[in-house]
């Protein structure tokens, strides 16, 4: 197959609709914006529906209404927009509507910058909105990998009925490589039985998301609690490199994961025993994985481009069986494969 | 006459787009009636199979245990943005919001505002009766200067919390707006009246007329303090006085040939 050159916000675009995705919203914002601008080029001539919302939050609620009626239903944003739509996101998670949300991370707190971060881990995989709740969170990290996860974000938000995040940001967004477009395989899918289409020759559906009965509030999140809980049993993927005899883990995703498998190789060449862990999902966490590699002594440093988040969940997981480390750069900062190198060298 | 020949028919049934539950909205509020209307014009104009209503926050959240169609329950005056996203969905459906004064002229404002100017050919039926009912008597951004509510204790003081916002005359000024008006549920005359509007706007969309919106003043007895009587001529006295009645903008040109084009995108279009 011949292979496609596309930058990864628009490789994204162009995976969505060929998974079909029939409605999209987003307002514009850095560094996501080839998102909403391929979509209203091409979305409408495979059949769809492109809105620029008047708001972040408007465009999650449009979101909300689509998916409410059956379509495959996305949006996207960047980091202070993707707080916007923490509402939406609720609602979706407890009304159990399946959409995609696409954040192309930037630097932050506030307005912050526009270079690439992962500081909205915290946000991505604890819920992000009020109440209970987790969204299954996918972290590509090459333009190959936006194309295949975003097909199979799509699949998974209608396998569960639950929102998808996928969990990028601006150097993945921006940043143009090769790849190869497989094209989409739809797998076996529940019909939407629940869908708001018009009530002919059956009961009336209602989509909501307020439980105000006595206790059924509390069986609707057990309902959610189970869900999340065949996420961690079915859903959870990775990649390793270089971790079969490893004293030192690297454990990082998305862009950091590009950084550290450089770092990792240049020490590999200089004989030390360093390997590399990449988590793909990141809610459901491969906590498992960690934990089992802990038990063999390897010890473990998370490398993120933050102050420090996904490092708590590597601790929840190792829980206690052997040395946790952090390294990372907030606020936009960027590592270098030499700049970690450095700091690896003697850690192993 | 036999007895036996005397043929009962009968005169009022409850709609078909009505579940057959009780309304347990305070007596003499605005809600059941209007629920009553918008259900009786779906039946008549044989609409209910195609529907989908959304059910704001506030006293009508519950609108779909009543109404006997598709429902969406959307978050606090992010109705005419779900709305959007469903009619752009399924064009053949008829999509409409039920709204209260907090969710549309309150938190929702920017949500009402772009939808009536994208045109979204939706309806909208926003219940406005100066008080946020659900909640128990705050003040909403419809409450009338000097009315006394549980924010505004020595009645609304319009030089710190602002004038009430006129919904309709503000909507009105927006181009893609086709049909606003303004009506109440006071009244037997209005009320007939309103059920006139409630099937215009219906038929708009189904015409492909574009955005409609028709407010319905309505009473609330209960946080205004007052009997079901009282507060209807409250209604009729207070708020009819500040809210005029009436139609505001009705544009019935098919939205698909509304030439909207100003001189500007007419030269873009030649370059």
């Amino acid at each position: 197959m011949n292979k496609a050159l596309m930058k990864g916000n628009e490789a994204l675009a162009l995976a969505a609709i060929h998974a079909g995705c029939k409605f999209y919203a987003g307002y514009p914002i850095t560094p996501q914006n080839e998102i909403p601008e391929y979509m209203s080029r091409t979305l409408p001539a495979w059949g769809g529906a492109f809105v620029q919302a008047e708001s972040e939050i408007a465009a999650i609620n449009m979101v909300f209404g689509a998916s409410a009626c059956g379509a495959r239903a996305m949006t996207s944003s960047s980091s202070p927009g993707i707080s916007l739509k923490q509402e939406g996101i609720s609602f979706l998670a407890g009304a159990e509507l399946p959409a995609v949300i696409v954040n192309m991370q930037r630097g932050g707190p506030g307005l912050g910058n526009i270079s690439a971060s992962q500081a909205d881990y915290f946000q991505a995989v604890k819920g992000g909105g009020h109440g209970d709740y987790r969204l299954l969170v996918l972290a590509p990290f090459t333009v190959q990998e936006i194309w295949d996860l975003t097909m199979l974000a799509f699949d998974k938000a209608d396998e569960y009925r639950n929102p998808v995040m996928i969990l990028g940001d601006s150097i993945l967004g921006q940043m143009m490589e090769p790849f190869i477009p497989t094209p989409y395989m739809k797998p076996a899918l529940p019909e939407k039985t629940w869908a708001l289409n018009g009530c002919a020759g059956r009961q009336p559906n209602v989509v909501k998301s307020l439980f105000v009965g006595e206790g059924e509030l509390e069986e609707k999140n057990y309902v959610l609690q189970d869900k999340y809980r065949r996420m961690k049993a079915k859903d959870v993927r990775f990649q390793t490199q270089d971790i079969e005899d490893a004293e030192l883990i690297v454990v990082s995703f998305g862009i950091a994961a590009r950084i550290s498998t450089e770092a990792v190789s240049m020490l590999r060449k200089t004989g030390k025993r360093v390997g590399h862990f990449r988590p793909i999902t990141l809610f459901p966490f491969p906590e498992k994985q960690i934990h089992d590699l802990a038990r063999r002594g390897a010890k473990f440093i998370a490398v993120e481009l933050n102050a420090g988040q996904m490092v708590e969940d590597v601790r929840l997981a190792v829980n206690g069986k052997s040395e946790v480390l952090f390294y990372g750069r907030p606020g936009g900062g960027v590592i270098t494969p030499e700049e970690l190198y450095d700091r690896l060298k003697d850690e192993c | 006459m036999n007895a036996k020949d005397v043929k009962v028919e009968k005169t009022v049934e409850k709609a078909r787009s009505l579940k057959n539950v009780p309304f347990r909205y305070c007596p003499g509020c605005g809600h059941t009636i209007i629920h009553r209307l918008i259900a009786e014009v779906i039946d008549e104009l044989n609409i209910r199979e195609r529907t989908i209503g959304i059910a704001p926050v506030g006293c009508a959240v519950f609108a779909y245990d009543y109404f006997n169609f598709d429902m969406l329950e959307a978050a606090h005056g992010r109705p005419p943005a779900a709305a959007t996203g469903m009619k752009r969905t399924l064009p053949d459906k008829i999509v409409f919001s039920y709204q209260g004064d907090g969710d549309l002229a309150a938190i929702g404002t920017g949500e009402i505002i772009h939808a009536a100017n994208r045109g979204e050919n939706i309806t909208v039926f926003f219940v406005n009766n100066a008080t946020y009912g659900m909640t128990g008597g705050q003040m909403a951004p419809t409450t009338l200067p000097g009315q006394v509510t549980t924010t505004t204790h020595v009645g609304r003081e319009i030089n710190t919390t602002g004038y009430p916002l006129r919904m309709s005359e503000m909507l009105a000024t927006i181009e893609g707006a086709a049909l606003i008006a303004r009506t109440a549920v006071d009244s037997p005359e209005n009320i007939r009246n309103a059920k006139k509007l409630i099937e215009k706007a219906f038929k708009y969309q189904i015409e492909d007329k574009g955005f409609s919106m028709i407010e319905i003043l309505s009473p609330c007895p209960t946080n205004w303090g007052m009997t079901p009587a009282r507060a209807a001529i409250w209604l009729r006295e207070e708020m009819m006085h500040y809210y005029k009645l009436g139609v505001f903008k009705d544009n019935p040109t098919d939205s698909q040939n509304q030439t909207k084009s100003s001189g500007v995108s007419a030269v873009m279009r030649s370059l």
